[in-house]
């Protein structure tokens, strides 16, 4: 079959800095291909170039040719492409959280009434026919099958929400040959990406490319036709999905030998538990709190944390894991009664917080993680210095503390050799660092702290395969080092299952059950849909 | 071809212009009969009289409430520095140091309430600066009328009270700096010692406090916001930190200014003092969420070069008077520039 794509010898370099080059492969119609690789692989550059993005065009163009639909195309901008056929999902929303599903997803495509007053003040002035809009939106969403409202306003959503209406307005273009989906399931829990994989399998079958890029390799092999792997900017293996495996994948990724990763795997399965812990007093009670978090509402949790261990808490997206942690921590607004070790910790006040030794991984990297314009260096140390008076040297007998610069790089550089942070120099802008070498250093700033209670939210997402393990194995390392309690928030079940010995799970805003990590996945399937009240065993229930 | 371009992007087009406008007015200048040295002589005075209220952008810029539109409200402090110093009679240094110790306690008192204000109003902050510059301004006219000023030196001679609109400052503290320690080369060329030490001493003063605790704190909650407030800091509280600095610099600023121009200039005189410190650390090279100290003395130079050559050497060629024009277009033209600019960045 004549293919609808064909990349022939694309390459890229940002001036000295290469990231792709003589990447070549063909997408033929109905076919869907999972584009996987590591952060920085060069996954998102080929699809910016496909995509005529401003930042490709600007800063000197690319090399090789694009085949579409049969004719070699040069794109001059985003709207060209689109223009095309080829839709585009990206990572990063882009929504107006002031408008509804339906006027998100026929943005300027709407369904129009004409008026007389066309004739006078051109197309601009016409009135929007409601009705088809709704029916078209309606329409694009049965075709993802899950149950979006189509009034109800982005801002009010959940972020699984917002992923499928982002999918709905690609799908409901008319004459859309190529859709690219950049993560789409990063930020959807397991049951709504497995909606949504199965509506991509559909939308094949009506003879729609699809170029699926995800970090989630079981999602990859279970939907994908092919499977092209990129690392560092070459393409590295491109082969049928049937048949493959995820370590065969995960080898071509990472180029190290999967044997080796998957007996780590194996071993963070089979770990001692923190059981003996249970009769002490904990390390922190929580009882009727609720946090209001736009989203992520909690309304009555009721949890114990025992001292030294690793505690996951799970969930559907929209449930109120979020909000649990950031209600703790100060940043949303909350009540409730919180003990640390047996003391009343104040909510509301970020500072007393970080004052009685706790401290937070945020979910939000980019927008409260890092001060984003700033080297490394300040990153990692402000917080400690803020909260501990480190690395600052008192003048004039403790009157002014003085930043000391140099001690900020000497711990810079300690955590960048102990997180193998990818990066020019301890001095380099945090903003220029790819997703998985941002975590680390959001990890590297908590650690700074020496923190006895940590909170984690969200520690992998977004990040490839070879950062996520890293980032677990030190999360586990550090647990068990310095006896640091760690409370691990995260929306991948696996990923709790394989670190925590304990693991709550969030529904409705309240804490459904909590499992020891070794009950098997239906139990916490089954928590998850809410329908875990009744046969709680007692000796799991960690609810005081 | 290259490099050019970078170094343009990095250098910044119209400080750029305004560097080679500058060379290129003190080549000619020269050749059509100004006196050279003078003209320098001229500059740097004018260097140490502004640097102050340029400096005072600094703190404001880094702790993310943007350009001190508002700095006329620091300028009455410190007006009402002078003139209180001036009712005491107290002259020489004596008199010029309560002059600005008078302003700082005003300058503080007043830069509370002002960052109070912009607290309320984040996100809109310059517009409202702008307003506050205007109306207390206006406010202050009455002010100036009513207060109850006692000296002969400044109040009107015909009714007996309010003060004049211009109050002299000769034989109180006139060039009190610019003469400290002051040396002439040749006939024409004074270098104002004084004025310029203090100058790079408070400049000094906002380095240190910018490498302190306190300091990065500012500066990081001007940076993200949610990143200072995940790590414990009072956003609040920095930023009225920054605007009471911002404030009594500017009244500091302003009593300098006096010392060097000889003259406590009321009323509305104050009006429009933000725009050309705006204008100056803009053209230095500074956003509207990053300034250096490198900014505000490029800035100052280049700003003041400008406006001390332009009239000399335009007036010696062409025979008319076009400094204010080139004032008015120079600074405005700067501050638009700089506003479109950030508004790509926040994009």
């Amino acid at each position: 079959m004549e293919p609808i794509l064909s990349l022939r010898g694309i390459g890229k370099s940002f001036f000295a800095n290469r990231v792709l080059s003589d990447v070549s492969f063909d997408v033929a119609p109905g076919e869907i291909i999972g584009l996987v690789g590591e952060n920085g692989a060069g996954k998102s550059t080929l699809m910016k170039i496909l995509f005529a993005m401003p930042e490709i065009i600007e800063t000197g163009g690319f090399e090789g040719t694009i085949q579409f639909a049969g004719k070699t195309v040069k794109f001059k901008d985003s709207f060209d492409a689109l223009d095309a056929g080829i839709g585009m999902v990206h990572q990063e929303f882009s929504l107006i959280p002031g408008f509804t599903t339906t006027e998100n997803i026929l943005l300027n495509r709407e369904s129009v009434q004409r008026s007389f007053l066309v004739d006078i003040f051109g197309p601009r002035i016409n009135g929007l026919d409601r009705a088809t809009m709704n029916e078209r939106s309606r329409k694009a969403i049965a075709k993802l099958g899950v149950a979006l409202d189509p009034d109800m306003l982005i801002r009010e959503m959940p972020v699984g929400h917002k992923q499928f209406t982002e999918i709905a307005r690609e799908l409901c273009r008319e004459h859309v040959k190529l859709i690219v989906l950049d993560e789409p399931t990063a930020v959807l829990t397991e049951s709504e990406a497995e909606v949504l994989l199965a509506s991509l399998r559909l939308l094949a079958q009506e003879g729609i490319a699809i170029i699926f890029i995800s970090h989630r390799l079981r999602e990859v092999v279970e939907l994908c036709d092919r499977v092209v792997v990129l690392r560092d900017g070459r393409k590295i293996h491109d082969f049928p999905a049937h048949g493959t495996s995820i370590k065969e994948i995960a080898a071509a990724m990472v180029g190290r030998s999967a044997e080796a990763q998957a007996q780590v795997d194996a071993e963070s399965l089979v770990r001692s538990e923190h059981a003996q812990g249970a009769a002490e007093q904990p390390i922190l009670e929580v009882s009727g709190l609720w946090v209001d978090m736009p989203g992520e509402t909690v309304r009555n949790v009721n949890l114990a944390v025992r001292r030294g261990e690793i505690l996951g808490i799970g969930g559907l997206a929209g449930q109120g894991k979020l909000g649990i942690a950031n209600g703790i921590m100060g940043l949303a607004p909350a009540g409730g009664k919180v003990l640390l070790n047996g003391k009343p910790l104040p909510l509301n006040s970020p500072r007393e917080v970080l004052d009685r030794s706790m401290a937070f991984v945020s979910e939000d990297r980019r927008g409260v993680g890092l001060l984003l314009d700033e080297g490394i260096d300040w990153n990692i140390a402000f917080t400690a210095m803020q909260v501990q008076d480190k690395y600052v040297t008192p003048l004039l007998g403790g009157l002014l503390k003085w930043r000391s610069d140099a001690a900020m790089v000497k711990l810079a550089e300690e955590y960048i050799k102990l997180l193998e942070i990818k990066c020019t120099g301890p001095r380099q802008r945090a903003g220029a660092l790819s997703g998985g070498n941002q975590q680390k250093v959001c990890l590297a700033k908590a650690f700074a702290l020496r923190p006895d209670l940590l909170f984690v939210s969200e520690p992998t997402r977004g990040i490839d395969i070879g950062a996520k393990h890293l980032v677990l194995e030190t999360l586990k390392k550090y647990n068990q080092e310095y006896g640091t309690t760690i409370v691990m928030v995260s929306s991948e079940l696996e990923e709790l299952r394989s670190i925590c010995d304990r693991i709550a799970i969030v529904y409705e805003g309240r804490i459904e059950g909590i499992l020891p990590h070794t009950e098997p996945l239906e139990r916490f399937g089954i928590l998850m849909a809410g329908a875990g009240r009744d046969d709680m065993p007692v000796a799991a229930g960690g609810e005081s | 071809m290259e490099a050019i371009r970078r170094f343009t992007a990095d250098f910044g087009l119209p400080r750029l212009l305004i560097t080679v406008f500058l060379l290129m007015l003190f080549t000619t200048a020269p050749l059509v009969g100004v006196n050279l040295p003078s003209s320098l002589s001229d500059v740097l005075i004018r260097v140490g009289m502004n640097g102050i209220m340029v400096l005072a952008m600094v703190p404001m810029i880094q702790s993310g409430c943007g350009l001190n539109f508002g700095l006329s409200l620091g300028v009455l402090a410190g007006l009402l520095g002078s003139t209180i110093s001036i009712e005491t009679g107290k002259v020489g240094i004596v008199g010029f140091l309560v002059a600005v110790l008078v302003g700082q306690a005003f300058g503080a008192l007043f830069g509370y309430g002002y960052g109070k204000l912009l607290n309320r109003v984040k996100g809109g902050e310059m517009m409202i600066a702008t307003y506050v510059g205007f109306s207390s301004v206006m406010a202050m006219c009455i002010a100036w009328v009513v207060l109850p000023f006692k000296s002969p030196t400044m109040i009107w001679g015909y009714g007996g009270s309010g003060l004049r609109t211009t109050i002299s400052v000769e034989g109180f503290w006139r060039h009190i700096l610019d003469n400290f320690l002051a040396f002439h080369i040749g006939e024409n060329f004074k270098f104002p010692t004084g004025a310029l030490l203090v100058f790079l001493l408070v400049a000094l003063l906002v380095w240190v406090f910018f490498h302190l605790k306190l300091g990065t704190a500012v500066t990081a909650a001007g940076l993200n916001p949610s990143y200072a407030k995940a790590s414990g800091i009072n956003i609040n509280r920095m930023r009225i930190i920054s605007v009471m600095m911002s404030t009594m610099l500017g009244a500091l600023g302003i009593v300098v200014f006096q010392q060097s121009f000889g003259f406590i200039q009321l009323y509305d005189g104050p009006l429009y003092m933000a725009f050309p410190a705006v204008a100056a650390i803009l053209i230095g090279g500074a956003s509207v969420n990053k300034a250096t100290l490198v900014h505000v003395l490029i800035g100052t130079l280049l700003y003041q070069g400008i406006l001390t050559m332009t009239p000399e050497v335009f007036n010696a060629v062409l025979k008319i008077d076009m400094s204010d024009v080139i004032r008015v277009i120079v600074s405005n033209g700067m501050i638009l520039y700089a506003l479109t600019r950030t508004l790509k960045v926040a994009k």
